[in-house]
């Protein structure tokens, strides 16, 4: 066993590798929130009346609502009067060209691994980065723009194309849907938004990265994809945060609408810093995420890996509403420490002969408490809907726990639902069978996890497939059962 | 003394006005000035308390219950009613409650086996050092209204080293009232080490008035003992029934429930068990075969806090109609208690279009070297079973009942009791033979 401890300790004392932060120049809108911080924030962005008001009506509802606690997860009260609403480069002028950008933010990407330069010469994914507050360059926008997608951040396409923001701005994720929810919807500062328009199968990903810099600063970013008739779309998502003693709240929506026929992949690898090994700051991570296949045959795929986070509140839901349409939600959740992550999904099915599909693995390490919470609902008209759930739980350590929750609630007789759930370590004699054939300990571990994962990670694509399982990796080789 | 649940008044108000007009003796006192205080704090659960989201039994007796009373003993419990509703070929000791009342009169059992004392005839000191204390009022509301009400109880003990030679059973009469009723019935079962027991509950609804049944039942299982504890719920439409069965179970002990529910408007099943130490095995099974508009929620909860347990649940339901059931299994599992094996199943079939099933099946895993699973299946009938039957000259009716039965009669072979067993295999085939279910 002492050798299993020291690899033990070995990967619990672990340090984030994305914990740096840059000095730059930074417009930031003063400590705290009132109905003044959402007037500030509207007009920096010189936003339309109408969407101040949204944002207005979204604060009061906001100030009405209690935060929620059925969780498992705990933590000290977040005072939000003690957090940044806005803060951005103060340099970044909104360009297409990424040569007007400021070297220094640039620089940010490049050290992320995301070079915004090498993206213009390279073919491969469309980037729109995301820097605390703001966006700060989209790449392949020509390239796009040629298919007639609109891939672009937040704050612009209000401005180019207000009637596609308020058709779908909160149709899927209304105001009031919950608190966080309300909170992003009166403070969110940019994010991404992406139309496909009718027949168009996107040519490359589309990708958002996502970083906050500036301390005492909240993130809270809206992200906005409508994929319209038998269109499709591959959207990825990555996010890292510098290491910071306090915790920082990260709040955003993603909408999405799926049209008939239409197809949506979004993927996550989400490594927000986790605060360090003894519970010491990390982000409090409280996102909604939600799709609507809301034609026939439309089909949403979430799929998630999430690493980071010091807390994660999140589940990415599909409401099957158009008949025959299929959901589908992937996800690995790593915690470690003192993490912890509340995750799963939500498959509404509304339409006939709906289908969905969720394989949630849960691997908890260290002092971590990792829970599914799923729900599966089949309305009464939703004749011969199917679904299938497995979700696993992998504990290493016995100080780590790993809860499920799932929620199964069917009002049609034709329906057909399973759901499964195990719980396990790493056998010994599974490591036994490594090590007797010259693989390592660790390398078997790594090698059983990753094996454990694959169902999902299959799923990613190419490019943030090979970024997730060096992230399982980083995090987890050596761990013992 | 009644109580309109009409106009303003709120049904825990009506409770509350009930338990504070009660009179009061000795050993209750403390227990009912508890469940007054705790009732006054929390009030009966609404709709958005998540334990009762399903299962608005507050709401239910409000809509039910026109004048809630607080229910006398009936004149209608005489012996040929406890005769009629015994286990047919089946020898047992008998307890009898008359709307939640121990009868001594017509309760017989042979007291060299097992000891019934109502609990006033007990030494005050025992009572309060034992009553409440595997079920807490503070753990659910209706255990708080149990002691805000309660008036009689028994104590049923088995000795150390006895193994029962018969069962016993536990004949629950329940009458209501036109305007409706409420029972408070509480029980606490000792059974001593290395004993042996059998006991069977059966509600019988002595009418088709409304009533609202609230029963505790704690169950102090003694080490290296082995204990069946059987409750058949085949009530009237128009029964309104909360239990909480909280069991503790100690090391080399075995505790085996199984819960069949065929009828009632709305019945609740609250069981816990608590695996307090190492070779201790904790079983929960239970059959729900519903029709018209009962409502069934069962919410198990099994604790595991030492090493090396075991507990297995099986959960099964038909429904029908417009029936509704609710399943939750909570397995939590502690982080001393490693090596613990643990699974859960629970499956359903819905058989109308007006039926609902509202399942969770959870889990609470602090430890890493334990096996843990749990399944769930919502369905309808296998057509290529049912027309495999049919291509042989089976009736649809009987080909349909056939499965339906090999379905339910997974959780009813887990009755080990020959005579009770064979008695629910015939009120569950006689179901599922009609075209009713």
């Amino acid at each position: 066993m002492s050798k299993d401890n020291e690899i033990l300790e070995q990967f619990t004392s672990k340090e984030y590798e994305h914990g740096w932060s840059v000095e730059y120049e930074a417009d930031e809108a003063p400590l705290g929130l009132n109905e003044g911080i959402i007037r500030w924030i509207s007009a920096k962005k010189e936003e339309p009346q109408w969407l101040l008001d949204w944002r207005l009506k979204a604060y009061k509802t906001w100030e009405q609502m209690t935060e929620p606690e059925w969780a498992n997860i705990h933590y000290p009260k977040i005072d939000f009067q003690r957090t940044r609403y806005y803060s951005a480069p103060k340099k970044s002028k909104k360009t297409d060209s990424l040569d007007e950008i400021d070297p220094e933010l640039l620089k940010i990407y490049d050290r992320l691994g995301i070079s915004l330069n090498e993206q213009k010469r390279l073919q491969g994914i469309a980037v729109d980065a995301v820097l605390d507050s703001v966006s700060v360059g989209t790449t392949f926008r020509d390239t796009l723009s040629k298919h007639g997608i609109i891939f672009c951040s937040f704050s612009e396409a209000v401005k180019e194309h207000p009637e596609l923001i308020k058709k779908y701005l909160g149709s899927v994720v209304p105001i009031s849907d919950n608190y966080y929810a309300a909170l992003n919807s009166a403070v969110f500062s940019d994010g991404s938004f992406c139309y496909i328009p009718k027949g168009v199968r996107c040519p490359m990903e589309l990708s958002t990265y996502f970083r906050i810099n500036a301390a005492n600063t909240g993130q809270f970013e809206r992200t906005l994809i409508v994929a319209e008739e038998s269109s499709y779309v591959s959207y990825l998502e990555g996010c890292t945060a510098p290491q910071r003693d306090e915790n920082q709240l990260h709040a955003a929506v993603v909408e999405i609408y799926a049209a008939k026929n239409a197809e949506v992949k979004y993927s996550t690898v989400q490594n927000w810093f986790p605060g360090d090994k003894n519970g010491k700051g990390g982000i409090y991570n409280f996102v909604t995420k939600r799709g609507i296949c809301a034609g026939d045959h439309s089909k949403i795929s979430w799929t998630q890996v999430e690493t980071g986070s010091a807390i994660t509140w999140k589940y990415p839901s599909c409401i099957l509403k158009g008949n025959y349409s299929i959901g589908e939600f992937y996800s690995v959740a790593v915690t470690n420490n003192y993490q912890q992550a509340d995750t799963g999904t939500k498959m509404i099915h509304i339409g006939k002969n709906t289908r969905s599909r969720i394989v949630s693995k849960g691997i908890s390490a260290g002092h971590s408490q990792n829970s599914y919470r799923g729900q599966v609902q089949v309305m009464k008209r939703a004749t011969n809907a199917r679904n299938f759930s497995q979700c696993d739980s992998l504990l290493m350590g016995s100080t780590c726990g790993a809860h499920t929750f799932p929620y199964i609630d069917i009002s049609n007789s034709t329906a057909q639902v399973e759901h499964e759930a195990t719980t396990s370590k790493i056998g010994e004699d599974q490591i036994f069978y490594c090590n007797q054939r010259g693989i390592a300990t660790e390398d078997a571990v790594a090698l059983i996890v990753n094996g454990y994962a694959k169902e999902v990670l299959n799923q990613l694509p190419m490019e943030f497939a090979v970024e997730a399982q060096k992230l399982l990796a980083l995090t987890l080789e050596g761990s013992v059962g | 003394m009644t109580t309109s649940t009409k106009n303003a008044v709120s049904i825990t108000d009506a409770f509350l006005e009930i338990g504070k007009n009660l009179p009061q003796s000795n050993w209750n006192s403390a227990l009912r000035k508890e469940g007054i205080s705790l009732l006054s704090a929390q009030g009966l659960p609404a709709s958005k308390v998540e334990e009762y989201k399903f299962t608005p039994v507050a709401k239910k007796i409000q809509d039910t219950l026109s004048n809630l009373s607080h229910a006398p003993a009936s004149s209608n419990v005489v012996a040929e009613k406890v005769d009629e509703h015994r286990i047919p070929g089946l020898d047992s000791h008998v307890v009898v409650f008359n709307n939640g009342s121990y009868d001594a009169t017509l309760s017989a059992f042979d007291s060299s086996e097992v000891t019934v004392t109502s609990f006033g005839d007990m030494p005050t000191d025992s009572l309060e050092k034992t009553l409440g204390k595997i079920a807490p009022a503070g753990k659910d509301p209706f255990i708080a209204l149990n002691q805000l009400a309660i008036e009689s109880g028994v104590w049923i003990e088995i000795a150390t080293g006895t193994a029962l030679k018969k069962p016993v059973l536990i004949l629950q009469f329940v009458e209501g009232s036109l305007q409706g009723q409420s029972v408070h019935q509480r029980s606490y079962i000792q059974i001593g080490k290395n004993a042996a027991a059998t006991l069977i509950e059966k509600v019988v609804s002595l009418d088709d008035t409304p009533y609202f049944l609230n029963g505790v039942t704690e169950i102090n299982v003694g080490e290296n003992s082995q204990v069946a504890f059987y409750r058949l719920q085949d009530e009237s439409k128009f029964a309104i029934e909360v239990n909480n069965t909280e069991v503790n179970v100690p090391r080399d002990a075995t505790f085996s429930s199984a819960v069949i529910s065929l009828q009632g408007l709305m019945i609740r099943n609250n069981l816990s068990i608590n695996l307090l130490d190492s070779n201790s095995l904790g079983n929960m099974y239970g059959l729900y075969l519903l029709n018209g508009h009962s409502h069934v929620d069962n919410h198990t909860n099994v604790d595991h806090t030492k090493p090396h347990a075991e507990s297995n649940e099986l959960y099964k339901g038909i429904l029908a109609d417009h029936s509704r059931g609710v399943f939750n299994g909570k397995i939590f599992v502690r982080q001393d208690a490693q090596k613990t094996n643990a699974f859960q199943q629970n499956n359903n079939i819905l058989l109308s279009e007006d039926a609902v099933i509202n399942t969770k099946p959870q889990l609470e895993i602090w430890a890493d070297d334990v096996k843990c699973s749990h399944g769930c299946t919502t369905g309808q009938l296998d057509e290529e079973a049912l027309f495999y039957l049919r291509s042989r000259g089976i009736s649809k009716e009987s080909s349909r009942g056939m499965l339906l039965y090999a379905f339910a009669g997974e959780v009813l072979e887990k009755i080990t009791n020959e005579n009770f067993r064979e008695y629910c295999v015939g009120l569950v085939q006689e179901r599922l033979g009609s075209n009713h279910i």
